[in-house]
């Protein structure tokens, strides 16, 4: 197990190595440089030179990378060339943000998907089965971003139950340790500074959630359906067990395993879904900054983001790799 | 009185815009206490079905009608509700699959697919039930039966797998074991020591069986009372040696034929029964196997012939059966039956 581990991780190197060097030298053959975005249409061809020049954009790319490199392996991501100031302090400031925000969001998908699709499996053909799977249609086609105004319209301007925008109401004067507002209200026992911050979280985190939740409870519903006709099933009943042993133990367990690969793979998914959820409501997390970056050919920051994604999604799916081996003998990793 | 009575068992697939599938067509048997019965057909005549049926296994879909009666022990397990069925199901009436592989959960150790069955009928927990299991492991013929409790399915063979099954069947001393081609997917040799087991499980306690299979060398080998099945329909009933030696309808003759025997004479071909059971029927009633029976007369496509019970103590479904060598009574294999 631990050798597993340790080996999955010491792959990530290679990938990481692979995905900057190609993202490097593909972002830097978009037309157009940071001396665009900083200097506009009206810049002369000597201001621009001398701009790539400071930044050292006129040296060979492969020396450029090769600053990259060096800088990374001290864990700096460099300057970025919009804000000015180091890309890992903006992260640390932002990404809290966005991890709370994909955490809430999944855990609504996961929670709700698995047995909202387990229960349209048993009443198959009934109200709630199609119910669940026409609204799971719906939930797939509707983009992240529409929803998310559609809910804002209506509970938080209409209904004023939730906050329309922001992570927190500032006027409370909360404290910051770790920038992850819920948790750090809890560990300065703030409650009311958790408590709003959960709040402003629920309605984001739903109209993020809205993708991953209708494939969960798609495929959960497709898995169970498939497991409740094996035979061991048909054995588990014969043996006159009570029909929550025969959901719990035989049925739900085996039909997780596609789940647990699905939410590895959305997972990546919902970090990308999470940059258009938080332009709609205003909330600082990463993806607003990393739109932005995109636009001012800020490469520090659009390489740091990346590789950030790349790092996150290798990681979760290491984890969803550990679950199989718990929910599946035969792939007992050793 | 007989331990299991089964009388006029139908089973009906309804499908909305299709014709009405009778997979089960008025089945009637009867297994009593201790006794081993035979339930015999191909493919597709309705003998899984009606096991299913009698244990309240069949996929529960809308179509689904099951009528009739199957009383056990004083009780119609048809007319049961759910919870019911399910204190009976393992306790009294087990039952053992055909795929011992599928028929196993793979993901949950061996020792729990058993000891689950321990306590839910009886009652036990924690080392009791593991040393229970560990014994009934040893009594189905696993070797190392301790280690193998913490094993999953797919770390054992496919006989292991099977008595595992069978031990799983036993625990709780059913009155009525059902055991649905128990050795279909095992190797010849894993067969005859798996029937062997069967045989000497239900010796030793005096569990009746109802064993369902395609093979009538398991038959042979095995069953007290042979009902043969064609169509949904019990064609023939009676005891094993009478069954053998002079086959009263066409199908048993038919199927006799089909086996091929060691002592043979050179040349001697194997007799197929033409057609297949799958065969529509180009009549909405009457005999089931006459598109196939060589000994078809005018009357066959009428109605569904009578049961007639012979003066022998068996009976059989057939207007024309085959006829006795001389018509002479009883022989005497059966007055001793």
């Amino acid at each position: 197990m631990f050798r597993f581990i340790v080996r999955r991780l010491l792959q990530l190197i290679p990938t990481l190595f692979g995905l900057s060097l190609l993202l490097f030298i593909w972002l830097r053959r978009l037309p157009g440089g940071p001396e665009t975005a900083i200097l506009g249409e009206r810049g002369t061809p000597e201001m621009r030179a001398a701009i790539r020049r400071n930044m050292g954009l006129d040296e060979p790319i492969l020396v450029q990378y090769g600053r990259f490199v060096r800088r990374l392996i001290k864990l700096d991501l460099g300057t970025s060339t919009s804000t000015k100031r180091a890309v890992t302090t903006e992260f640390i400031e932002r990404f809290p943000g966005t991890v709370e925000l994909t955490i809430t969001a999944m855990i609504i998908a996961i929670g709700v998907g698995i047995p909202l699709g387990y229960l349209a499996a048993r009443r198959r053909g009934r109200f709630l089965d199609h119910a669940s799977v026409g609204g799971s249609l719906i939930g797939i086609c509707i983009p992240v971003f529409f929803l998310g105004y559609v809910l804002k319209a209506i509970f938080s301007e209409n209904l004023h139950w939730f906050p329309s925008s922001g992570r927190q109401d500032p006027t409370l004067g909360a404290t910051r340790v770790t920038n992850f507002f819920v948790l750090d209200g809890l560990m300065t026992r703030e409650w009311d500074a958790a408590a709003d911050a959960l709040w402003h979280l629920v309605l984001p985190s739903i109209a993020l959630a809205s993708i991953p939740l209708a494939i969960i409870v798609r495929i959960t519903r497709a898995s169970v359906l498939e497991v409740l006709n094996e035979d061991f099933v048909r054995t588990a009943e014969a043996k006159g067990l009570t029909e929550q042993t025969v959901r719990r133990r035989h049925v739900l367990r085996n039909a997780m395993l596609p789940v647990a690969t699905s939410i590895g793979l959305l997972a990546g998914g919902l970090l990308s879904g999470a940059v258009l959820t938080e332009t709609v409501f205003a909330f600082s997390g990463i993806g607003a900054f990393v739109a932005e970056a995109i636009g001012q050919r800020d490469y520090p920051v659009l390489m740091g983001f990346i590789l950030i994604i790349a790092v996150v999604y290798v990681l979760v799916n290491l984890l969803v790799d550990l679950s199989y081996s718990f929910i599946d003998p035969r792939v007992r990793v050793r | 009185m007989a331990l299991l009575e089964v009388e006029d068992l139908a089973v009906t697939f309804a499908r909305r815009g299709q014709r009405a599938v009778h997979a089960v067509d008025g089945v009637s048997f009867s297994v009593d206490a201790g006794e081993v019965v035979g339930l015999v057909g191909e493919s597709g005549c309705g003998k899984s079905v009606t096991s299913l049926a009698i244990m309240g296994l069949l996929p529960k879909q809308p179509g689904l009608r099951v009528g009739g009666k199957a009383v056990f022990d004083g009780t119609d397990l048809l007319q049961l509700d759910d919870r019911s069925r399910r204190d009976i199901r393992g306790r009294d009436i087990a039952m053992i699959f055909q795929d011992p592989l599928s028929s196993l959960n793979p993901v949950i150790p061996i020792g729990l697919q058993v000891t689950e069955v321990l306590t839910r009928h009886r009652g036990m927990k924690g080392e009791a039930a593991a040393k229970e299991a560990a014994a009934l492991l040893d009594r189905v013929g696993i070797p190392d039966p301790k280690r193998r409790l913490k094993e999953y399915p797919h770390q054992l063979s496919g006989g292991m797998r099977q008595r595992a099954l069978i031990a799983m069947a036993v625990a709780c001393q059913p009155r009525l074991l059902i055991a649905d081609e128990p050795t279909t997917a095992l190797d010849v040799t894993i067969q005859a020591q798996i029937l062997e087991l069967l045989k000497e499980l239900v010796r030793d306690s005096g569990t009746a069986l109802l064993m369902i299979t395609h093979d009538l060398g398991v038959v042979a080998g095995m069953c007290d009372t042979v009902n043969v099945l064609y169509g949904g329909r019990v064609v023939e009933t009676a005891r094993r040696r009478p069954l053998f030696r002079q086959p009263r309808h066409p199908y048993t003759v038919g199927l006799l034929g089909s086996v091929p025997r060691l002592d043979a004479g050179r040349g001697e071909k194997l007799n197929p029964i033409p057609g297949s059971v799958r065969d529509l029927l180009p009549w909405p009633d009457g005999c089931a196997f006459a598109p196939r029976c060589a000994r078809r007369v005018d009357e066959c496509v009428g109605e569904p012939p009578e049961l007639v019970h012979a003066h022998d103590g068996r009976s059989y479904r057939c207007v024309n059966p085959e006829p006795l060598p001389g018509m002479v009574p009883a022989p005497r294999e059966e007055e001793r039956a």
